[in-house]
């Protein structure tokens, strides 16, 4: 597949519009993905701020309760499925054929095509602010709040069509990147030589392989319940609105591992290397990141301690949920093993990374708390869980995103982020975030529920809310000076070498920004930590030939039409048949002008 | 499976094609869809409120033909894609080309079936009966369909010039694996619904 045939001489424009759309460089399509990525975490941040600013006060005036629960809702689907899904997805398109040792992915335009869709999708789900309403039942859905009774117009609609279609995105990605891991490695890059960020790459893959498929069937039943007139969830005619629960859930769950694992195996490169040391206990990371992938599917109800399920079920999750702790456990260890003894530097990704540590461990810990039904019946609900899951995806994924930013952006570009300013960065995301979220364990605990509009002053939450609300703006600051950071560093000149932090991945081999074939020999492995074993051996990178002819994949715009089909047809599921109609058929030209494309 | 006929420009760290794992690890996808719609019809088994209700409507004598002519189906398959990669052309075209006409067939039973209930009074809204039922068969249908699609588009790609190339035999395995899946499914799907509440 990635053998087709160009000319390297075709030297048009590389870079103007038609190159972006028709690209399937993964290079160029993990750029995509990033800053697409980005938008959305600033839009999904502007929605938090809202509500944030709402809360601020107790009978507060600046939003109404209707805005305000479609803003909850989209904040968090923005946050979950726009911004860091795609982010992670960002570096896995942009690395995995750089770690492996690879010229792209294994399939290049399929590539392509997911991301054209994730946009679909995405575009999709936030026109719904100005269709009459986005969806406002919570990310999670439950019925009856999504039920056509109750969630009248079309906002649920573009709930299910929207997710469906992201969802179509994530597993032709993860299908792509996990063939790409399996099959296209560098000869001597053995499963187990593989750098940790890609395992857990290959476990999110999986993940997202397993858990979509139950997502989408119960989307499908939503939307039948909803347009079909279909009773899967409508008790009222025998079908059940728990078990719309356990489907969620049951891809919910692995959901919030796919999440969080890109950031563990961001700061799994990022650690050792700013250490100067091996990391320690590799395969122990590697095992524990794949028993997290395995016991991640077996805890789902720890979601629905509330719900009466049975004692023994109770037991049996709590038990599994207590137990995903282990493994989490030893991750820690491990990073905190690896800084140990090491010659360490500050840099700003190495900041972030040693903060995921601090902030995910506070998160784990308040985890484990309500896997204890009897605990978890005072706080869910609360703002305790709502403190949790920011811990965790804030302190975590989030830390974990910028730190892999501020570690890859010399290889991305040829550029230094700036240290100072990356600092301030940190700093004032640091504090800003444990000022937002750290209050919301004691108001979780003093019984502020979450997802309510307002509340009276009195019950003693008025403080902490208007610190939760600083904060809030304290971090929102500390991102504004990442795009100051951002656009004041691609104003300069590139001066990276290939290896500026002595890193010992393959990345690192090839020039900063890598050429579009990305390697001009592809390098032998000969050890897990590639680059330091070259280093420590005085092996050379052997020359590239004289007459160095690589075939890259054509451009081809298939994808772009593919994607176009594929919202026409979700733009139909919203609105007529007719739309559906045309995608479908787009879809079908775009299959047959896809398979008769020369690419041999 | 057959690495000879995967040629070798194609190098891949686990000697098999890219394409071929791919379809492998999107059946495993497959399984958790299939798993879940199966599972809220086991779930929404003798929940309906009011009639038709499975005992009144399922045929289990015609739905056994259609299942034998599925079944059949895949026996096709196979000697296709022995075809192809024996290059025995011929084989592999009337193989498919009856690949093709009895998953066409089987649709048809399923089209009979389906209008058969409506008849009935058994509608998608009706009960949990009819709202399971209808969502699982007729996804499962669906991909049968997409099946038909998929052969269609080969043998009609193997009637260019050059055929489908070098990569015949691949081809017709991959469309292979897909095609079995489907008919395994559907023996899953046949046996939950039609055969155990007799
Ligand atoms: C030690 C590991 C963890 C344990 C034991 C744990 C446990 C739990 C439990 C029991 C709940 C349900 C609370 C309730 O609603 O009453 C929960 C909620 C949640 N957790 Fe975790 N968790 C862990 C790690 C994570 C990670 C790594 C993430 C994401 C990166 C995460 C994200 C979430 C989210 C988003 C929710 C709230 C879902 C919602 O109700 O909207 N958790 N966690
Ligand atoms: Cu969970």
């Amino acid at each position: 597949m990635a053998t087709a045939t160009t000319s390297m001489s075709q030297s048009h424009q590389k870079s103007g519009v038609w190159d972006w759309l028709t690209t399937v460089d993964h290079k160029k399509i993990g750029v995509l993905y990033g800053v697409s990525g980005f938008s959305f975490l600033l839009l999904g941040g502007i929605e938090a701020l809202l509500i944030r600013t709402q809360l601020a006060v107790p009978n507060g005036t600046v939003l109404d309760a209707e805005l305000y629960n479609q803003l909850f809702t989209m904040h968090a689907l923005t946050m979950i499925f726009m911004a860091i899904m795609p982010m992670g997805a960002s570096f896995f398109n942009y690395f995995i054929p750089l770690m492996i040792g690879a010229r792209d992915v294994a399939f290049p335009r399929l590539n392509a095509l997911s991301y054209w869709i994730f946009l679909s999708g995405a575009l999709i789900l936030t026109s719904s602010f100005i269709f009459g309403g986005a969806p406002d039942g919570g990310w999670f859905a439950y019925a009856p709040l999504s039920s056509e009774d109750y969630a009248v117009g079309r906002a649920m609609d573009f709930y299910t069509v929207g997710l469906v279609v992201l969802g179509l995105s994530s597993l032709m990605a993860s299908l792509n990147f996990a063939v790409t891991i399996i099959n296209m490695r560098a000869p001597g890059m053995t499963m187990m030589r593989l750098p940790v960020f890609m395992w857990m790459t290959i476990v999110v893959n999986f993940l997202l392989i397993l858990s979509l498929p139950v997502i989408t069937v119960a989307l499908a039943q939503l939307y039948f319940d909803r347009n079909f007139a279909t009773n899967f969830f409508s008790p009222a005619q025998g079908g059940d609105p728990i078990l719309w629960q356990h489907l969620f859930w049951v891809f919910g769950h692995p959901e919030v591992y796919v999440l969080i694992l890109p950031s563990m195996g961001i700061i799994s490169e990022v650690l050792p290397v700013f250490s100067r040391k091996p990391l320690f206990g590799y395969a122990a990371i590697v095992f524990a990141g794949v028993a997290i992938a395995v016991l991640g599917f077996a805890v789902w109800s720890h979601h629905m301690f509330t719900t009466g399920l049975d004692t023994v079920p109770k037991i049996v999750f709590s038990a599994s949920t207590m137990a995903i702790g282990v493994p989490t456990g030893i991750k820690i260890f491990n990073w905190l093993g690896t800084m140990y003894g090491g010659q360490i530097r500050f840099t700003t990704a190495m900041y972030f990374s040693v903060s995921f540590i601090a902030l995910f461990t506070i998160g784990g810990i308040s985890g484990v708390m309500h896997g204890s039904p009897p605990i978890d019946t005072q706080q869910q609900d609360t703002y305790f869980i709502v403190a949790h899951l920011h811990y965790v995806l804030f302190g975590g994924a989030i830390m974990g995103i910028f730190a892999g930013i501020y570690y890859w952006f010399p290889k991305m570009t040829g550029r230094f982020l700036n240290e100072t300013l990356g600092k301030i960065n940190f700093w004032l995301m640091f504090f800003g975030m444990n000022l937002t979220f750290f209050p919301m364990h004691f108001l979780g605990l003093s019984g502020m529920p979450r997802r309510v509009y307002t509340y009276d002053s009195g019950f003693g939450w008025d403080a902490w809310n208007m610190v939760a609300t600083i904060g809030s703006y304290i971090l929102a600051f500390g991102i504004l000076i990442f795009l100051f950071n951002f656009f004041k560093t691609m104003r300069q000149e590139p001066t990276a070498g290939n290896n500026p932090w002595d890193g010992a991945t393959l990345e690192w081999a090839t020039s900063s920004p890598p050429p579009e074939h990305d390697f001009d020999v592809i390098p032998e492995v000969r050890d897990r930590d590639p680059l330091w074993y070259d280093r420590d051996n005085n092996i050379q990178q052997p020359e590239p030939p004289e007459e160095n002819h690589i075939h890259l994949p054509p451009p081809s715009y298939m994808p772009l039409i593919m994607g176009f089909g594929v919202a026409l047809i979700g733009i139909g599921a919203l609105s007529h048949l007719a739309m559906t109609g045309l995608g479908v058929a787009v879809v079908i030209y775009s299959i047959w002008g896809w398979v008769l494309e020369p690419i041999d | 499976m057959s690495e000879a006929v995967t040629h070798a420009e194609h190098h891949t760290s686990t000697g098999v094609d890219n394409r071929m794992l791919m379809m492998w690890i999107f059946l495993a996808s497959e399984c958790l869809f299939f798993g879940s719609l199966i599972s809220t019809y086991l779930i929404y088994q003798g929940e309906s409120l009011v009639g038709p209700l499975p005992g009144e409507l399922l045929n289990i004598p015609i739905t056994s033909a259609s299942t034998f002519v599925l079944l059949m189906s895949s026996v096709t398959m196979v000697l296709a894609v022995y075809g192809a990669q024996h290059k025995e052309f011929l084989m592999m075209k009337l193989n498919l080309l009856a690949t093709i006409i009895l998953g066409t067939i089987f649709l048809g039973f399923q089209v009979v079936e389906f209008t058969e209930f409506v008849h009935h009074g058994l509608l998608l809204s009706t009960n949990q009966f009819g709202s399971s039922f209808y969502l699982l068969t007729g996804l499962h249908g669906t991909h049968v369909g997409i099946g038909v699609i998929y052969l269609i588009s080969l043998l009609i790609g193997s009637s260019r010039r050059n055929g489908l190339g070098k990569d015949a035999g691949l081809n017709l395995e991959i469309a292979g694996l897909y095609w079995h899946f489907v008919d395994i499914v559907w023996i899953v799907i046949f046996t939950i619904i039609y055969l155990i509440p007799s």
